[in-house]
């Protein structure tokens, strides 16, 4: 599905991506692991577009998206969600999932300037779509809520609902999971198992290792920007470089 | 009575201003601080165009609002690239470009001199200059603006200009192409604001430079931010209230040397009332972050 072909990226000399290589397999979750600064959301950064790379090659299925822009790349079915969330703030919860959902023309300035039938009919259709993504995510009664008065648990639903909205094949999730609630943090974890089950792939980041064991069917490690190790959770955990990028901090 | 109706129709321009300022500004959240610019390309092409090649003013008020429109596009490269305080430096710069070459391209515009005997609207051979009927002209502009512009607002095309003004990384991560939207709100602004520019030009029959300032086009944002962002209703608000409220000062009976700088002090200090009071304006729903 998604293949990081050698990928450098550098920032004023320091290399943020040093020749990663990996790949997403098709209706799997793979999680990108590692430590402060060792260019996890860089390489998110890159597949979707916002960032160029200085070389290395992306391949979407089949075609080579590293020259597209973040646009282009989304339509082409890559979703992502941010680090640090964003959403559109002063606009309602709904809005904000409806801005994520396709639209055939109704979206056109042409069918705005003369509100035609079937731009209202899309609009209703989608609004309903909307609703079931809120319930889904279980945000359904903050519906006419703005987006900024949230909680940082409910941002973290609503940006998933959002991109759920966008209906991409695979999902680019990055720190899904940062300062949640254990409970909200089962939550989202139980939302991106369901999302494998009905057919999607996932990538997502995360920097606590422990967390991603029992949900990801891949890791991958990074380490200033390289790649240290890759595998199943089970093969991670007896892994000795993982261990020393960690060290101190954690005893798997 | 004619002042009155006077005032009504300026306020009626004005809100036109304010409409398309309110779509760049408050919907798109785009920060231009050049719009009297485009009124002034509508303004002196339908002026030029009646006085050099006796083209109809209705006419030249089209043509006026397509070469506003085109300036518009060019307007939009720069924000394409720049955000908030940066664009509105850059806007304003294009504004002064503007005001200067009507100013300094005397061949053309007759420069300070400006331009006499800009002829009236005609319908059915009857020339629109009394005050009344110019009022109607105005009053449909009007209109065809407010509908336009709260078309072009309530749809799923509008939702995505608020998303552009929120948040431009995540409207591209959802697959928009924002600069498309960037573009098509500044020519459909300037579009109305060359209206707005001929609308004046027409009705007062004299134009020059001195009417196209960068005061002008601050004046016009005063408005929108008065009334409301991303608020229709507020422009009008805003646009008659700005409009109407100097012109009741005159009334206070003081000699014109005392009455002229306090209706300025008055005026700036409404303003800095509402914006302690209510930064998001009247009507608005949007605040500036």
């Amino acid at each position: 599905m998604l293949q990081i072909q050698n990928l450098y990226k550098e920032f004023d000399g320091i290399k943020a991506v040093d020749g990663l290589s990996f790949t997403v397999e098709d209706n799997s979750i793979v999680a990108l692991v590692g430590p402060n600064g060792s260019g996890k959301t860089t390489v998110f950064n890159i597949i979707s577009g916002f960032l160029k790379a200085n070389k290395g090659r992306i391949i979407f299925d089949g075609n080579d998206i590293i020259s597209l822009n973040p646009f282009k790349i989304a339509r082409l079915g890559i979703g992502r969600t941010f680090q640090n969330i964003r959403l559109f703030p002063q606009i309602s919860v709904l809005d904000n999932v409806l801005l994520g959902l396709k639209y055939e023309t109704g979206h056109r300035f042409s069918s705005a300037l003369f509100q035609t039938k079937r731009m209202k009919k899309e609009e209703a259709d989608n609004i309903k779509k909307a609703e079931e993504l809120l319930k889904f995510v279980g945000l359904a009664e903050k519906r006419d809520a703005l987006a900024e008065n949230l909680s940082h648990g409910q941002r973290k639903l609503l940006e998933l609902a959002r991109i759920l909205a966008l209906e991409p094949k695979i999902f680019l999730l990055d720190e899904p999971i940062a300062g949640l609630f254990p409970e909200t943090k089962r939550t989202m974890f139980s939302l991106i198992k369901k999302l494998k089950a009905s057919g999607k792939t996932i990538s997502f980041i995360e920097h606590d290792l422990h967390s991603v064991m029992d949900i990801a069917d891949k890791i991958i490690v990074l380490d200033h920007g390289k790649k240290i190790a890759e595998g199943t959770p089970e093969e991670i955990k007896q892994n000795k470089e993982v261990l020393k990028a960690y060290i101190g901090k954690d005893t798997l | 009575m004619e002042y009155l109706i006077h005032i009504l129709i300026i306020s009626g321009i004005y809100i036109i201003l304010t409409l398309s300022l309110n779509l760049i500004v408050g919907y798109a959240g785009l920060a231009a601080l050049g719009h009297i610019a485009f009124a002034c390309v509508g303004a002196y092409t339908s002026s030029l165009l009646a006085l050099n090649l006796g083209v109809s003013p209705w006419i030249g008020l089209i043509i006026g609002a397509i070469f506003a429109s085109v300036l518009g596009a060019i307007v939009s490269f720069p924000s394409l690239r720049l955000k908030g305080d940066y664009l509105a430096i850059a806007t304003f710069g294009l504004g002064v470009i503007v005001y200067s070459i009507a100013k300094n391209w005397v061949g053309l515009t007759r420069g300070p001199m400006g331009l006499p005997g800009i002829p009236a609207f005609k319908i059915f051979g009857y020339e629109i200059n009394n005050v009344w009927a110019y009022l109607v002209l105005v009053l449909i502009f009007v209109v065809i603006t407010y509908v336009v512009i709260r078309n072009i607002t309530k749809s799923p095309f509008g939702r995505i200009l608020t998303a552009v003004r929120e948040d431009e990384i995540a409207t591209e991560a959802m697959g928009k192409n924002v600069n498309k939207y960037k573009l098509i709100v500044f020519v459909v602004g300037a579009f109305f604001a060359g209206i707005a520019g001929s609308l004046y030009a027409h009705y007062i029959t004299f134009i020059d430079p001195s009417s196209f300032t960068m005061m002008e086009s601050i004046a016009v944002l005063l408005m929108v931010v008065f009334g409301g962002m991303a608020s229709l209703g507020g422009s009008f608000i805003g646009a008659s209230v700005l409009v109407i409220f100097p012109e009741l000062l005159r009334f206070l009976g003081m000699p014109s040397s005392v009455a002229a700088p306090l209706r300025q002090m008055i005026y700036g200090l409404l303003l800095v009332i509402l914006m302690i009071w209510r930064p998001q304006g009247l009507m608005g729903k949007y605040k500036f972050k």
